[in-house]
């Protein structure tokens, strides 16, 4: 138990991830008690406020706008240093001047989701009413109020259509939310490794994270903040139960197989002789530096409720029902978290609707996870499919938006 | 023209005199502008791209991954599925033309397939390649071995095709579930027409390949 507990200590104290979520090193946009967040539970949330980053330039008529939705446990940080960890962004291989995601020609935008705990409202924010953080006193928020919030941020900043939302896991299921509930307003639309509900093999692996946060003492019924804790010793089991879901028993086996960890034998302890123990208790206490408990827990939750069926009489096709946008749909064959069976669901549904739907199965062992690492056919798929989309939406290739903000994010990026 | 590269994995490269297939050329010429269009066994987009180029929205399937990934990576509207299994997913009427090129003789079940394409398409639009061509009744009768042509390569053991049919058995078939013949054009050995005022058997035994218009028949379909 010790190197669990050497391993989970933090080194970035958590008065920083406390000033993070109430004053981002984001571009911040606030909304007052005239404007609030209609929730699914039924509360209206104000004041409330969005963090967010964008990368490149809106064009003149403002129709090369790209919405990355994120993950879990990412952020709006996709393609500049990490202001907690100080790390490259999450999608660096993905967005930037001639990648995919390619800064010259669209106006990417990537919004902390609400709930989250780097800048928008969530359980780490102070709440106004007593001057202390939410905790478990902030309402329960879904997918869709993650995506109202992002549809009102899109109000703020007068996009009326996006180019394309785009978005894995989490991220892809607010993508499909984003279609279902906005369809006018997407132009085209690319879920990653994502599903239209979540499973019960998926509320199960979130329970079992759930429950590891609140069995740790340091959690106090989520009021750790009040006490200068943080339970995280649980939230790194989470993490690391979630870690293995998000790889595959093949990319295990290739990256660590039974190899031991600076030894040669057992130390016939519970200390991690393994490599692929040392690399999930890495995994476990690196997550914890950056991420807010409660906010794990409140994540976690929308995700479960997520099922866009059941908001459509329990028909998916109806969803969809007469949708303009243009799809592509991309799994992976090793995802066993959102597996391809899950994606198939979802085309099916959409060539119901007689939506004009791609979707590629990606070969790879690495799992989950695939989406985020270098996979170069997904990439190429990416490109392509925004390539075409960009034609039927009359975007130019020429580089008329090269600009100050996209000239800033590539010394940022020279600078890493 | 090579015509099996999409049904058969060992099919050899084709022989372009254009840019496009003769075959492809006739599907596109039989639909018009504007359609709405599934291609059912795409391969690697080649048709649609062309059919794209005609200003026809065009959807398309195809079983390996590979030829997915290739029409995706083109910029076609195209999911990985199974003729066999997949066509049940679509609504009726949802395709104003469904196009099964050179894919029939490799599906499980032709016959429920192209009772889904009219169910799907209000028309269709079917090519194989003809077994009653003379070259292949000459290899089965003198050579006492199942038929290979240049454009069918594959050993019986190897091959993806199943099914394979003659013209006369596909019109036997056509009649069989009602499907009305819009128009049926043979191609040669060089992909050229067979003259249409000949009689069905010259057809059956000189068309390599068999390219038809299909509509749903009477009312009782």
């Amino acid at each position: 138990m010790t190197h669990l507990q050497s391993i989970s200590s933090p080194s970035i104290h958590s008065e920083d991830r406390a000033h993070e979520a109430d004053h981002p090193t984001s571009t911040v946009a606030k909304f007052g008690m005239d404007q609030p967040l209609k929730l699914d539970c039924g509360i209206d949330l104000a004041p409330f406020q969005i963090a967010y980053q964008t990368y490149g330039e809106l064009n003149a008529d403002r129709s090369n706008a790209i919405l990355i939705c994120h993950a879990l446990t990412l952020d709006q940080h996709v393609a500049n240093v990490h202001p907690l960890t100080g790390k490259a962004g999450w999608w660096e291989i993905m967005v930037g001047p001639g990648r995919p995601l390619d800064t010259d020609r669209y106006f990417i935008i990537c919004s902390n989701v609400i709930g989250g705990c780097m800048g928008s409202t969530g359980p780490a924010s102070t709440n106004p009413a007593t001057g202390k953080a939410w905790g478990l006193d902030f309402p329960l928020i879904t997918i869709p109020d993650m995506v109202r919030a992002q549809a009102m941020l899109l109000d703020r900043l007068e996009i009326e259509t996006l180019f394309c939302v785009i978005g894995g896991s989490m991220g892809g299921m607010q993508v499909l939310q984003w279609t279902a509930a906005y369809p006018e307003r997407v132009f085209s639309a690319l879920p990653v490794a994502c599903s239209t509900r979540h499973s019960a093999q998926n509320i199960a692996f979130h329970e079992l994270g759930r429950q590891a946060v609140m069995a740790d003492p340091d959690w106090h019924h989520g009021r750790y903040f009040e006490r200068s804790t943080h339970p995280h010793r649980g939230l790194a089991v989470a993490r690391m139960a979630g870690h293995i879901t998000y790889l595959s028993d093949a990319a295990l086996h290739r990256k660590f197989g039974r190899r031991m960890q600076d030894r040669d034998l057992p130390t016939f302890s519970f200390d991690a002789d393994f490599q692929v123990e040392s690399y999930l208790r890495y995994q476990g206490s690196s997550f914890v530096e950056r991420f807010d408990a409660n906010s794990y827990l409140y994540l976690t939750r929308a995700m479960d409720y997520f099922d866009i069926a059941a908001d459509h009489n329990g028909v998916l096709a109806q969803a969809f029902r007469g949708i303009k946008t243009r799809f592509c749909v991309v799994s992976f064959t090793s995802d066993w978290l959102f597996p391809t069976s899950e994606s198939r669901a979802l085309v099916h549904a959409l060539n119901a609707s007689s939506a004009r739907v791609s979707f590629a199965e990606i070969e790879t062992d690495r799992g989950h996870d695939a989406f985020l690492l270098d996979v170069p056919e997904f990439f190429d798929i990416a490109r392509a499919f925004l390539e075409s989309a960009g034609k039927a939406r009359g975007l130019g290739n020429n580089k008329a938006f090269s600009s100050e903000v996209d000239t800033g994010s590539r010394e940022e990026n020279a600078s890493k | 023209m090579a015509l099996q590269e999409q049904a058969l994995p060992l099919g050899i490269t084709p022989d372009r005199t254009g840019k496009y297939r003769t075959d492809h050329l006739l599907v596109a010429e039989m639909i018009p502008q504007g359609s709405k269009v599934l291609d059912v066994g795409c391969g690697d987009g080649e048709l649609l791209q062309l059919l794209e180029s005609r200003g026809i929205d065009g959807r398309g399937i195809e079983l390996s991954r590979e030829g997915v990934n290739r029409c995706v990576a083109r910029g076609l509207a195209v999911v990985q599925g199974d003729a066999d299994t997949d066509l049940v997913n679509y609504p009726d009427d949802a395709f104003d033309y469904v196009i099964l090129s050179q894919t029939l003789q490799a599906t499980r079940q032709p016959k429920v397939v192209l009772e889904n394409l009219l169910r799907i398409g209000r028309r269709a639009v079917v090519s194989f390649p003809n077994f009653g061509f003379w070259k292949m009744r000459l290899q089965l009768l003198v050579g006492g071995h199942m038929p290979r042509t240049e454009n069918l390569p594959a050993t019986w053991y190897d091959t993806a095709n199943i099914h394979f049919c003659t013209i006369k058995d596909f019109v036997e078939l056509c009649d069989a579930i009602n499907v009305k013949m819009e128009r049926a054009v043979a191609l040669d050995l060089y992909g050229r027409p067979v003259p249409l005022n000949l009689p069905w058997w010259v057809w059956n035994m000189f068309g390599e390949q068999g390219v038809f218009l299909l509509s749903r028949g009477g009312a009782g379909k």
